[in-house]
């Protein structure tokens, strides 16, 4: 199988709320420094789901990632090569700064039409920074193959087919797909694997390919190939009026905090 | 696409009742079609739907139409993708609203890519700016800790709504409206997936996203014991139900089902009990419409002491047998 994973660079999404800063004047997150960037969670489930194919049959079988960005931190994107992908592509350059989901999605679509042929790409079922969701999807749709989203599991069947377990609200469907096809992976798949020692030793002496949009022939990309805007970006406030129930014990704070809820006729 | 006009909501039906969120984004799409002073049509997409027709125009629908067909019981974007290309072109709405659900969240980009736009998603409000006539999206970013407001030139313009988001209207069984159906010729070449089977695996007693009363555990219990006895015996206390962080769902403590937060359910019950919950926005943004939030968290600096109306500072094995005890006496 020769599948292609798309990963986001994001700012660390369990950072804590506290750390948040927004420059709202110009629209714009404020990258507070003590929080390290990390591969999006959802997307390292997606390498996780490629990988699991890829030790299955490891003859034929190649994994390719693909982010997009602009400044990428080397040990951050090279993650995926530590944990068992074959190749890393990069499509970095300020031009790709500010996109919306269609923005992303046509850049990589036009970067897998240069990878070439392919039978699976899996992304996560959304970014943790715009929490958007669209983007694989999307990409789905301007290459014109079929999608399943948010499985948490992925089984490469015969006859061109895969089976994905989707996970909707009340349980799961079951469904089988044709492929060439692309796959949105979700926690329920699983926790990813860790980078191995000998992974990262590999992954240190491979060097990403790094295209810029005229590589992959776009010639609008980032923030003029959008096709949403941004009208207003602000932090709503929090009037945080907690009533912390203090007592000799945290037993009589408890039984405290009860009769607290029925004074106030809570319960 | 200039001529646009009209807002089209796309509904879901589960045997043969109107999901409240199709109440919900009816409720949404009336009021800007009356902003607008422009129809507001809804689509059914499905098998037996029964009434449900009857029931889109009494939350607020003009005309209703219903694709109704055996191939359209399960849900399937390949398929349902041939009803929505034919449905817009008949329709040629100005704008189109979606629920953010499983179904929603997957349909809403594809048609969008398909039409040339981008879809907003996960909306939270929705407003037509006078002067533009356009409508604005509110949504939250940043996995909840920042709000955003989104538009675009291009049509339709297409959103999804978070679950709870809107208030539905109140039915009106004497509104005025049209139920017609809907009739899609399915090209079997196009589709692309086959649904081989639909695996429940709904929870006993009342449904979290029903529950009045929702008592919900975090990593901080340690393990699948405490939901099983001390959450579920406080939850049947106050016949509510037991919900959880993704933690818990992660390492199979509890089903995956009873997740709450952005990427699970997303609930607004009277009373939400947080224990050993941090509080991550992802979470909150799941339970912050809840009515009174209390948590109880050992460390005083967590910031579900942010979200919280009341909150206890402890463990939660010595707070929670106490604040059982005096609950049940209390409701005796
Ligand atoms: C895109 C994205 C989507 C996400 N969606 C969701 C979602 O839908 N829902 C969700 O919940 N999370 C979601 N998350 C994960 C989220 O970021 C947090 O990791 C998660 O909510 C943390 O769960 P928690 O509070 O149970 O665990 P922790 O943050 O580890 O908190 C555990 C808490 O328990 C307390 N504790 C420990 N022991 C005790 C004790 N004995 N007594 C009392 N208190 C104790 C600790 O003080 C701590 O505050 C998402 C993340 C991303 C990136």
């Amino acid at each position: 199988m020769n599948m292609i994973v798309c990963c986001k660079q994001v700012l660390d999404p369990e950072a804590a709320p506290s750390t948040f800063k927004l420059d709202a004047a110009n629209n714009r997150m404020v990258q507070p420094p003590e929080v390290k960037p990390v591969i999006n969670p959802y997307d390292e489930q997606a390498v996780e789901a490629a990988l699991r194919i890829k030790d299955t049959d490891k003859a034929g079988n190649k994994v390719t990632i693909i982010s997009l960005g602009n400044n990428l931190l080397r040990d951050v994107v090279k993650k995926p090569l530590s944990m068992g992908a074959d190749e890393l592509i990069l499509l970095e350059d300020p031009a790709f700064e500010g996109g919306d989901s269609y923005a992303v999605a046509s850049a990589l679509a036009a970067a897998i039409k240069k990878v070439g042929p392919f039978d699976l790409i899996f992304c996560g079922r959304q970014e943790s920074e715009w929490d958007d969701g669209q983007v694989g999807s999307g990409l789905a749709e301007l290459l014109g193959i079929p999608s399943v989203t948010v499985a948490k599991k992925v089984e490469v069947q015969s006859g061109g087919t895969v089976k994905v377990e989707r996970v909707v609200a009340d349980g799961f469907q079951v469904l089988e797909v044709q492929y060439p096809a692309l796959i949105t992976v979700s926690n329920e798949l699983g926790e990813a694997r860790y980078a191995t020692l000998k992974g990262i030793m590999a992954a240190s002496k491979k060097q990403p390919i790094v295209w810029k949009p005229a590589d992959i022939g776009v010639d609008k990309a980032g923030a003029a190939a959008r096709k949403t805007r941004v009208v207003k970006l602000f932090q709503p406030v929090k009037e945080g009026k907690c009533d912390i129930i203090s007592a000799d014990s945290p037993a009589e704070a408890g039984a405290l905090l009860a009769q607290k809820l029925r004074e106030n006729k809570v319960i | 696409m200039a001529d646009n006009k009209g807002i089209l909501v796309v509904g879901e039906v589960a045997e043969g009742k109107l999901l409240p969120i199709t109440a919900e984004i009816l409720g949404a799409g009336r009021r800007l079609a009356d902003e607008l002073k422009e129809q507001l049509s809804c689509f059914l997409i499905g098998a037996q739907m029964g009434d449900a027709g009857k029931a889109a125009v009494a939350a607020g629908a003009d005309k209703v139409y219903v694709a109704d067909d055996a191939q359209l019981k399960d849900y399937e974007n390949s398929t349902y993708m041939q009803v929505m290309e034919k449905a817009v072109a008949e329709v040629a709405p100005r704008i189109i609203i979606m629920g953010q659900t499983a179904n929603g969240r997957d349909l809403a980009p594809r048609l969008a890519f398909k039409l040339g736009v981008s879809a907003v998603m996960d909306c939270l409000e929705l407003a037509i700016d006078q002067a533009t006539r356009l409508m604005q999206c509110t949504r939250a970013v940043y996995g909840g800790n920042a709000k955003a407001i989104f538009t675009s030139e291009a049509v339709p313009q297409i959103a999804t709504v978070r679950t709870k988001a809107s208030s539905p209207l109140a039915p009106d069984a004497g509104r005025k409206g049209d139920v017609v159906p809907f009739a899609v010729a399915l090209d079997a070449s196009k589709i692309k997936a086959k649904v081989l089977q639909m695996v429940k695996e709904e929870v006993a007693g009342i449904k979290i996203e029903d529950a009045a009363a929702v008592v919900a555990g975090g990593r901080g219990l340690g393990g699948p014991e405490p939901f099983s006895k001390e959450l579920a015996d406080l939850a049947r206390i106050l016949k509510g139900a037991v919900g959880a962080s993704r933690p818990p769902c992660d390492n199979k403590w509890v089903p995956d089902s009873i997740q709450v937060g952005l990427t699970g359910k997303i609930i607004a019950p009277e009373l939400y009990i947080a224990v050993g919950i941090s509080g991550s926005s992802q979470h909150m943004s799941g339970c912050a419409g809840s009515k009174c939030i209390v948590a109880i968290n050992k460390d005083p600096e967590a910031n579900i002491f942010k979200e919280a109306r009341f909150g206890v500072v402890g463990d939660w094995k010595v707070v929670l047998p106490a604040f059982m005890a005096k609950v049940k006496e209390l409701l005796q």
